[in-house]
């Protein structure tokens, strides 16, 4: 009997093993279009950051990123996800190749000087982490490039609906984890989908 | 005797649920904090960096217990300092709250985290909300 669990055990750890190290998933939708695969790919775009830079694909060229949606005003699930966010930020200290995305769905208010303050009042610097705005349609559309959720909704609190997914985009533009920007461990597994992508970049 | 058993099992069974809706009574107060105010001053008290002030040993919450039900009611707005640590930020009033849930609120953050300060009786509360500028 001893002799059967052995190699069970064994396998059961091997296994294991296989599983950590396996890479990152590309999520969403894939297309074959003459036998090359076409992986779902975040579209281009153009907003402005706190600091009234431009931010584009380009700036997140050489780097990995987490995109999110929120606004200023937001009275109930924002906050919880920036606070998960600055954690993020502060396990990674001096990665210099993770940077941040938050897209703000509340052009009405949340004008440029709004997210600067808001930037300064969360010690959010623009050298790793862009508070944007834009056209209000591009912000919306994007949302869906991220599986998230963006609409004005009177009956919403704040008058946004919106999700607190946290989405970690790899340079080729493409979706490699997301998870609920809210709940503190799922936000601890969604760190070690990061450190595993960074490992990718570090091998190539 | 299986008659006997089940019926145990169901007077076991009501003591836990009546025990929990005594205990839920008790903890209004947290369960509202938790769904009202943790989303800007966190399920730990703390806030959030320079936006969102503390109420975990907050000094401006132990000197300003008479204000506070207003605050809860109407929002505050305008400079602040909290801990030594200037706020400048907009807090909306939460109007869906009656008089005893507020009282509730403030009884458990004065008493939650690291917080000891004096609960507060509903009449108390009741006055201060009549009195709201
Ligand atoms: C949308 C975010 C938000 C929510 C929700 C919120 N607050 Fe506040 N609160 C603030 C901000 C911002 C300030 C600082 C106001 C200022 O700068 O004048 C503040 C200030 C306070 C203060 C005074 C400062 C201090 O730290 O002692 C108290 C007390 C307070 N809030 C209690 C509550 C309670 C209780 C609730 C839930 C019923 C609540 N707040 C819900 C954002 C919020």
């Amino acid at each position: 009997m001893k002799y059967i669990l052995l190699p069970i055990a064994m396998m059961a750890i091997l296994s294991a093993c296989v599983e950590e190290e396996r890479q990152l998933p590309i999520y969403g939708e894939v297309d074959i279009v003459e036998g090359d695969t076409i992986y779902h790919t975040i579209r281009d775009f153009t907003f402005m950051d706190q600091d009234s830079q431009i931010i584009t694909n380009e700036t997140f060229a050489d780097h990995i990123y987490i995109a999110d949606f929120f606004f200023t005003t937001c009275p109930t699930i924002c906050p919880k996800v920036k606070q998960q966010l600055i954690r993020v930020r502060d396990a990674f200290p001096d990665e210099g190749r993770l940077k941040f995305l938050s897209h703000s769905i509340d052009t009405r208010r949340d004008s440029v000087p709004t997210l600067r303050k808001f930037a300064d009042k969360l010690n959010i610097s623009s050298d790793r982490w862009h508070l944007v705005t834009g056209d209000k349609k591009d912000l919306y559309d994007i949302a869906e490039d991220y599986f998230s959720i963006a609409k004005e909704d009177p009956n919403a609190p704040g008058g946004y609906d919106h999700s607190g997914y946290i989405i970690l985009v790899d340079k080729n533009r493409h979706i490699r984890a997301y998870c609920d920007g809210t709940d503190p461990d799922k936000v601890d597994a969604f760190m070690k989908d990061i450190q595993k992508l960074i490992d990718e970049i570090d091998e190539g | 005797m299986k008659a006997k058993l089940i019926a145990i099992w169901f007077a076991a069974l009501g003591i836990i649920l009546i025990s929990n809706c005594t205990s839920s009574k008790g903890q209004q107060g947290e369960y509202l904090y938790n769904v009202y105010c943790a989303p800007c001053h966190m399920e730990d008290g703390n806030g959030l960096e320079r936006l969102y002030p503390p109420l975990n040993q907050a000094d401006f919450l132990a000197e300003n217990q008479e204000h506070i039900p207003c605050i809860i009611r109407h929002g505050i707005e305008g400079k602040i300092i909290v801990n030594g640590v200037e706020f400048n930020e907009p807090m909306a009033g939460i109007e869906d709250l009656n008089d005893v849930e507020i009282n509730n609120i403030i009884n458990y953050i004065n008493q939650a985290w690291d917080n000891d300060i004096p609960t507060v009786n509903f009449k108390t509360t009741e006055e201060r909300l009549q009195q709201c500028p």
